[in-house]
């Protein structure tokens, strides 16, 4: 019986992976097709890997994409982060206010978003990089709030305070009593504002200023005429490195795991 | 608690406080001269030609691009950039023009402007009638894509095919508002500016009527869909069929004879403009013979420039896809752009049609 | 805990929300209560009552319930799955999830269209297998596939955090207390992982509904949601006056179901998320 479930929870992991990662053989096929078409296969090359490199506009906008990524994930974990941590503290109604307008850039259409954006920036300053940073963290905030709010929420109150009576500092018993309980929210609330921030387009296009390019604002306008194969094998070079990391993260980790469990 | 909390307090408030900083820094940039920013459709240009005038002149060209002529009129009129230099569609340029946004090009510090054929300046009056403002920089045709193996040559010389129930689930209608509804406009033998509100919605029914048929309303895509054989017909600009034609010998591409629209993308400088030698320096470019030459053979549109029509082989000038012959042209009108109670009314058919 | 003091922690983001948050949502607002001429009017508002527009919301809610539904049913059963299955790094297999989120979406969207079109992949195979090839690209059935596709990490992702706090040592007391497998499920995990698919929920519906990309390139531009429609009168209709106002209407929308949804938890145990 055992067996049985096993197998059966096996197969069903199984198709949820196919069905995940389908589009995703897809392109990795396509980065290796030899044709300026996505219908049509002409062969197979690696010439796509080789041109990558040399592509400026590429390039640039590989670097663009990461930066804007990188700082406003990061700034959003750390004021959302925050946030989340101070809401858990606030009264019911103060909270619910907080979160009521946490849930507004969720709630509008991107497009909304982009042009609210566009016209506060504008008002005051110029568009440019920075501004599309700005409004990334606007967009990404919620989801790391929302990320470690139930983290806080179910956390048991009294081992932070029993710390505290037992002469912790504050910042010592956050740091050895809650951190460790929130460092899953902080860290799946951090990729999730990485994610949505390297797929984004309709907020990048319209806060962006001139000639700034992210590789999303790239693709759409290259619509028109064909997709340039170079960008299916940045991709797949991309998603391969994040999949080596993660591998790499998790191979380190164990021998950790493994003193844990000797120890209990 | 305490401490904790005004560490991370005074941590994020520096944060804060810098980033509007970083905005302002990001702001003087403009200070910075001898740059260009000019917006054009994706992928109008060589990238080639595009380095060689930065090179040659020392001119920093920041290149925008936009995907449709929608979201750039968005991005534009909310000033958030001061564009220098715009190609649009003739339609576009005629609203920016009945706005006041358009200044005038000065035509005599353009060397090369001779290169630009005569004809197509004619025909450029509809939307800049004093031709003060504008340059042509591409033209087309809006027309049928087909797959000669499912559909043959007669079928698709009048926009009768569209409505052919043979091909259910095999059509492609364009998803772009005045070119779905001149098929069903000039079908009907009406004209392609039609005001009247009668035919325009007997032009609606018949789409409406058409959507059972339809397999997808596409317009970037219709390329794609056309050379994996998903539809036997699309209707599409002329540029887009021959890069279809190119990858699958099936493919043809025709004008119905009720006659299509005759489309002109052209340059134009915006009131926003602050480097207006050097945008003219880039105008004067453009128009050169072999730069022209080179943006032909990247665009694959029909290029107004004389000297690419000098240069290029007879099957390239032959090819109606690509060039359109003056019988085509004769059949074929330009658009003229909606008022503003024009404009709502035929969006929200378009709207009706879409959600119907 | 000092409850003042630890509140003051969320000030930077009152101040956030305040600059980035209200201020753009003030300028949205005021376009929608004013018409062309910058005259106070409702219409804008009222616009929602138009039937255009009213279908197309119902469609928007329809497809969204839909995704939100599969979406939960498919990723409850995994979050169990990998809960209690034997697997030394748990954490590695849910990162396997976003993992695709790496790749571009509009580059994994078009993949989609190349696995659903009708000479597609999917196709070439079902017929290999002497199967009816199916129609699914540029109808609903794709948009929806779509949006379950983009969305699933979201509801998996919370109801696994959830799961995981489950302390293990309550199973086995309702076990010892003489509970069946079942009756654990919903007397002790379904509860205690509420907070879990409830921000789920709402990490699924609320984008679900405002989502137009899927839609445009997915549905062929034949499947209109409420989305599309405010994207239109931004771009098409150079409306800004109408987009805002329907936004603001799609707003108070989801604003309201997140109300209820909110009630539903409230009635429960404590842990809300909202």
């Amino acid at each position: 019986m055992k067996k049985f479930k096993n197998g059966v929870s096996i197969f069903y992991l199984a198709i949820i992976f196919l069905f995940l990662y389908a589009p995703i053989l897809v392109l990795i096929g396509l980065s290796f097709n030899n044709s300026m078409s996505r219908t049509v296969w002409g062969g197979f090359t690696f010439q796509w890997y080789a041109s990558m490199t040399q592509n400026d506009s590429i390039i640039d906008a590989l670097g663009t994409t990461l930066r804007i990524s990188i700082f406003s994930s990061i700034l959003a974990t750390i004021l959302g982060t925050a946030a989340a941590v101070g809401i858990c503290a606030m009264k019911k109604r103060n909270a619910q206010i907080m979160l009521g307008a946490t849930n507004i850039p969720l709630l509008n259409a991107d497009i909304v978003t982009g042009i609210s954006m566009m016209l506060l920036i504008t008002r005051f300053t110029h568009l440019g990089e920075a501004s599309v940073m700005v409004s990334h963290i606007v967009f990404s905030v919620p989801y790391v709030i929302f990320n470690v709010m139930p983290r806080m929420q179910q956390m048991n109150a009294s081992c932070y305070e029993a710390a505290l009576d037992l002469g912790a500092s504050p910042v010592y018993a956050f740091y050895k009593v809650v951190w460790p309980e929130l460092i899953p929210g902080v860290l799946s609330g951090f990729l999730m504002a990485l994610t949505m921030s390297l797929d984004d387009f309709t907020i990048t296009y319209f806060t962006k200023g001139a000639g700034v390019n992210t590789l999303s604002t790239m693709l759409y306008t290259e619509l028109r005429k064909g997709i340039q194969p170079e960008l299916y094998a940045l991709s797949t070079v991309l998603f391969l490195l994040a999949f080596g990391m993660l591998f790499l993260m998790n191979v380190k980790k164990e021998p950790n795991q493994n003193r844990k469990e000797a120890k209990a | 608690m305490k401490k904790l909390a005004k560490k991370t307090l005074s941590v994020l408030t520096t944060v804060l406080l810098i980033l509007p900083t970083c905005f302002t820094m990001t702001g003087c940039e403009k200070a910075e001269d001898n740059s260009l920013v000019v917006l054009n459709y994706g992928k109008y240009i060589e990238t080639d030609v595009l380095k060689r005038f930065q090179e040659e002149t020392g001119i920093e060209v920041k290149y925008e691009e936009y995907e449709s002529v929608e979201d750039m009129y968005a991005k534009y009129k909310a000033g958030s950039i001061d564009y220098d230099l715009i190609c649009t569609s003739e339609y576009m340029i005629e609203t920016l023009r009945k706005e006041n946004e358009l200044i005038p090009i000065d035509y005599d510090t353009l060397e090369y402007y001779d290169n630009i054929d005569p004809k197509i300046i004619e025909m450029s009056s509809s939307f800049d009638p004093t031709h003060e403002y504008t340059i042509p920089y591409f033209y087309g045709t809006v027309g049928i894509l087909y797959n000669t193996t499912m559909v043959d040559e007669d079928t698709v010389s009048s926009w009768d095919a569209l409505w052919n129930p043979d091909y259910d689930n095999q059509i492609v209608q364009i998803n772009s508002q005045r070119d779905a509804f001149l098929t069903s406009l000039v079908r009907r033998g009406y004209s392609i500016n039609s005001t009247d509100k009668t035919e325009l919605t007997e032009a609606f029914d018949d789409l409406c009527q058409q959507k059972d048929l339809v397999y997808a309303y596409l317009q970037d895509e219709t390329y794609e869909c056309m050379i994996s054989g998903d539809a036997a017909m699309a209707v599409c600009f002329s540029g887009e069929a021959a890069m279809g034609m190119e990858y699958n010998e099936d493919l043809d591409y025709c004008v119905p004879e009720e006659g299509s629209n005759v489309w002109i993308d052209s340059w134009f400088v915006p009131r926003t403009c602050k480097h207006y030698d050097a945008a003219m320096k880039f105008l004067d470019y453009m128009c050169e013979g072999e730069a022209a030459l080179e943006n032909f053979e990247y665009v694959w549109y029909a290029s107004p420039n004389l000297y690419v029509k000098e240069n290029e082989d007879e099957e390239t000038l032959e090819d109606i896809t690509v060039f359109p012959t003056d019988d085509i042209l004769d059949r074929c009108e330009l658009y003229v752009s909606y008022d503003d109670e024009m404009l709502d009314y035929t969006t929200d058919l378009w709207k009706k049609l879409k959600a119907y | 805990m000092n409850n003042k003091r630890q509140a003051y922690l969320a000030a930077p983001y009152g101040l956030w929300i305040i600059v980035c948050t209200i201020i753009p949502l003030l300028f949205i607002l005021g376009y929608a209560v004013t018409n062309d001429a910058g005259k106070l009017t409702f219409d804008n508002l009222l616009a929602i009552a138009d039937p255009v527009n009213l279908k197309c919301l119902m469609l928007s809610f329809k497809t969204s319930i839909i995704t939100t539904v599969i979406c939960l049913l498919l990723s409850y059963p995994v979050a169990l799955i990998l809960n209690s299955a034997n697997i030394k790094n748990k954490s590695f297999v849910v990162f396997l999830f976003i993992l695709p989120m790496w790749m571009n979406f509009m580059l994994r969207i078009l993949a989609w269209q190349i696995i659903l079109s009708n000479n597609g992949l999917l196709n070439s195979l079902l017929s290999a297998l002497h199967i009816p090839t199916q129609h699914i690209l540029y109808t609903e059935k794709a948009v929806i596939l779509g949006m379950v596709y983009d969305f699933l990490p979201y509801m998996l992702l919370p109801i696994y955090n959830a799961l995981s706090r489950i302390n293990n040592d309550v199973i086995e007391a309702a076990k010892d207390l003489g509970a069946n497998n079942l009756q654990v499920f919903t007397r002790v995990i379904l509860p205690l992982t509420k907070s879990g698919v409830i921000s789920g929920i709402i990490m699924v519906f609320v984008p679900a509904l405002s989502s137009f990309v899927v839609s445009n390139v997915l549905g062929g531009g034949k499947v209109m949601l409420i989305g599309n429609v405010i994207e239109q009168e931004f771009t098409l209709a150079r409306d800004w006056n109408t987009g805002s106002g329907l936004s603001i209407i799609l707003m108070i929308f989801v604003l309201l179901a997140m109300g209820i949804t909110q009630k539903q938890d409230n009635a429960g145990e404590g842990g809300t998320l909202i």
